[in-house]
């Protein structure tokens, strides 16, 4: 079972159009269908790029802002 | 001294009693779907309902909901006049009348039924045996018209058509023995049986089918549907009970609601259920007046042919003997199918004809020809005689379906001095055992009891149920596919009769293609896990847990 081959992409494609009821659809119809999906996925990716990027960077600061200066920061623990 | 305990096996008292309902093995090997219930079964009652997986059920909707917006969609660009109108609509002159045409309720058949269409009404232009030829038809407007390229595909492995001991044959005993009668009576008959239509082969059919299944007398009507739906009314009537079941066919759910009674519905082959409707009946009566029933009457099938499983008769003989009520028993598919012999679902459990008060079958599916018959004592028979509505308007039945089915139930008795009936029963059982092991170990979902030739395979999803029935096709194999509305939403299926007729080599190549087809659209849902069946004892403690 190579993940990777043409022929295992293409049966899972089959699948997502057996799944989804657009097997049954017409031609139009699944044109339409397709791209409301893929316009949803990339939504969905773009919203996640922008948010997980903010709030990694911004979790990032907080955690350098602990680390960076223990002489300043009170709230550091003394060892 | 008292003695150390020793390990007992699941289900096992205190000094070795065994608890009623469990079967005892050893410890590890817990059997926990096989009933022996204290004594009224003489072998194993194996029946299965594996639960749907749920990301399976969870799917299932997503599938339904895409197809639901989509039938928004269209419907409105139909309503605008967008897209054309293919399905009746009244006329324009006619759209201020009171609609003639719902179109709502034909959401379902528009936008789901109409795209996977190609699966039903095939048209078959051979004898349905074994293998059968079909004309091929293509559809170029996506199915509402369809139009026939004019090639006949042939030798297709037959696996939809009822025909369980492989008699709807063009050769052999029967089909000379029908073409015989045919030279000597016509085909027509021009009158009902009370007029002039009552000939000596109906006597003759009749005290026949009396002998094979065991009763006093028998009366035979000339279609299968036509025998419960008419002969229901003349049994019951108002200020009588009907106890049906849950899943019981359309025939016998018109003829209770015609009839008039109150119908009350336990769940499917649930005897808790039943004993519970039994004793709330015997208790409190009538609605209002509290006056006790006129009748009891239990409706049930010998085989639920959509679900594949077998009534529990010998529990149902018991609470109608302990309540005094009346059973009906439709062995429409069981007849012929189950027992030892052939004489269905009684002979199946070894128990008395006797206690059956109507015993009711159709001679359509073991029998290859038309009709159905009602069974029991002579009074009720020549009760029927008279107050049927099918013996006084119905149209008798043509002479030749008559030869047909007096000389396959001598077949089957081995009265024409052969050994063919006895050996087609068997071959039907081993067919069946066999069929069904190999589709389990194969990893599909499939409904019923063990014995039953009626083989369900669960399918769930709505765009398979097309998908299925058009890969087979292909493969040239024929089945029955099932969806809404006559299986629950979720739960469509595909339904495989097996037949007598069908060779080992048939069903092995059958079963080859329907491993590659289930790989193919990822049907092997099952996980092995056999449920246990909720049969428990029948103890007064458990009416608390039936209330619903």
């Amino acid at each position: 079972l190579d993940f990777s081959t043409p022929r295992y992409l293409y049966w899972l494609f089959c699948q997502f159009e057996l799944i989804t009821c657009s097997y049954l659809m017409e031609p139009w119809e699944k044109v339409l269908f397709y791209s409301f999906n893929l316009a949803m996925l990339g939504l969905l990716l773009y919203t996640t790029y922008v948010c997980l990027a903010f709030h990694a960077s911004s979790a990032f600061q907080l955690l350098c802002s602990f680390l960076g200066n223990p002489r300043e920061n009170s709230l550091s623990v003394v060892k | 001294m008292e003695r150390p305990e020793r390990p007992r096996a699941n289900g096992c008292g205190a000094h070795g009693a065994l608890r009623n309902g469990f079967v005892r093995g050893p410890p590890g090997t817990q059997i926990n779907n096989i009933v022996h219930n204290g004594g009224l079964y003489k072998r194993p009652f194996n029946e299965a309902f594996e639960e749907t997986p749920m990301l399976v059920a969870v799917l299932t909707y997503v599938g339904y909901g895409v197809l639901t917006l989509f039938g928004y969609l269209r419907d409105f660009m139909r309503q605008w006049k967008i897209e054309k109108c293919q399905n009746a609509t009244e006329r324009e002159e006619q759209k201020d009348f009171v609609p003639l045409y719902q179109d709502f309720e034909n959401f379902y058949n528009r936008n789901l039924y109409m795209r996977i269409r190609d699966s039903w009404n095939r048209p078959i232009c051979s004898v349905p045996g074994a293998k059968v030829d079909m004309m091929e038809r293509v559809s170029h407007d996506y199915n509402w018209t369809f139009t026939y390229t004019g090639r006949v595909i042939k030798d297709i492995i037959n696996m939809g058509s009822y025909n369980y001991l492989g008699f709807a044959q063009k050769t052999g005993a029967c089909q000379e023995a029908a073409s015989k009668v045919l030279s000597q009576y016509g085909a027509g008959v021009c009158s009902t049986r009370q007029e002039m239509g009552n000939l000596d082969k109906h006597e003759e059919l009749e005290k026949l089918v009396a002998r094979f299944l065991g009763v006093e007398s028998a009366m035979a009507y000339g279609m299968g549907f036509a025998t419960n739906s008419m002969n229901i009314p003349a049994l019951v009537g108002k200020g009588c009970l009907i106890l049906s079941d849950e899943l019981n066919h359309a025939s016998l759910v018109l003829g209770a609601r015609l009839s008039g009674a109150t119908i009350r519905i336990f769940k499917h082959n649930n005897m808790q259920s039943l004993e519970k409707l039994l004793k709330d009946a015997i208790v409190h009566g009538q609605p209002r007046t509290r006056r006790p029933w006129k009748k009891i009457l239990i409706l049930v099938e010998g085989i639920y042919s959509m679900e594949g499983s077998i009534v529990r008769l010998p529990e149902v003989i018991a609470l109608k003997k302990k309540y005094k009520s009346y059973l009906y028993l439709d062995e429409a598919h069981s007849i012929g199918a189950l027992g030892p012999s052939g004489r269905g679902v009684v002979d199946y459990f070894g128990l008395n004809p006797e206690d059956v008060d109507v015993m009711m079958g159709t001679f359509t599916k073991s029998f290859g020809a038309a009709g159905g018959y009602i069974g029991g004592k002579k009074e009720l028979i020549d009760y029927l005689r008279t107050y049927s509505h099918s013996a006084a308007y119905a149209t008798s039945m043509s002479p030749p379906v008559v030869e047909q089915i007096i000389t396959s139930v001598k077949c089957i008795m081995g009265e024409d001095g052969t050994t063919i009936g006895r050996a087609r029963v068997q071959q039907l059982a081993e067919n069946t055992r066999y069929f069904r092991r190999r589709l389990k170990e194969m990893g599909f979902i499939i409904y019923g009891n063990e014995d039953s030739p009626v083989v369900p395979l669960m399918l769930y999803m709505p765009a398979k149920i097309g998908a299925f029935g058009r890969e087979m096709l292909k493969r040239n194999i024929g089945v029955v596919v099932v969806g809404f509305p006559a299986t629950p939403i979720i739960e469509s299926r595909a339904r495989f009769c097996l037949s007598a007729a069908h060779t080992k080599e048939m069903l092995d190549t059958a079963l080859k293609e329907i491993n590659e087809v289930g790989d193919l659209l990822q049907l092997k849902y099952s996980r092995r896990r056999l449920v246990p069946l909720l049969d428990r004892p029948f103890d007064e403690t458990t009416y608390e847990e039936t209330e619903d």
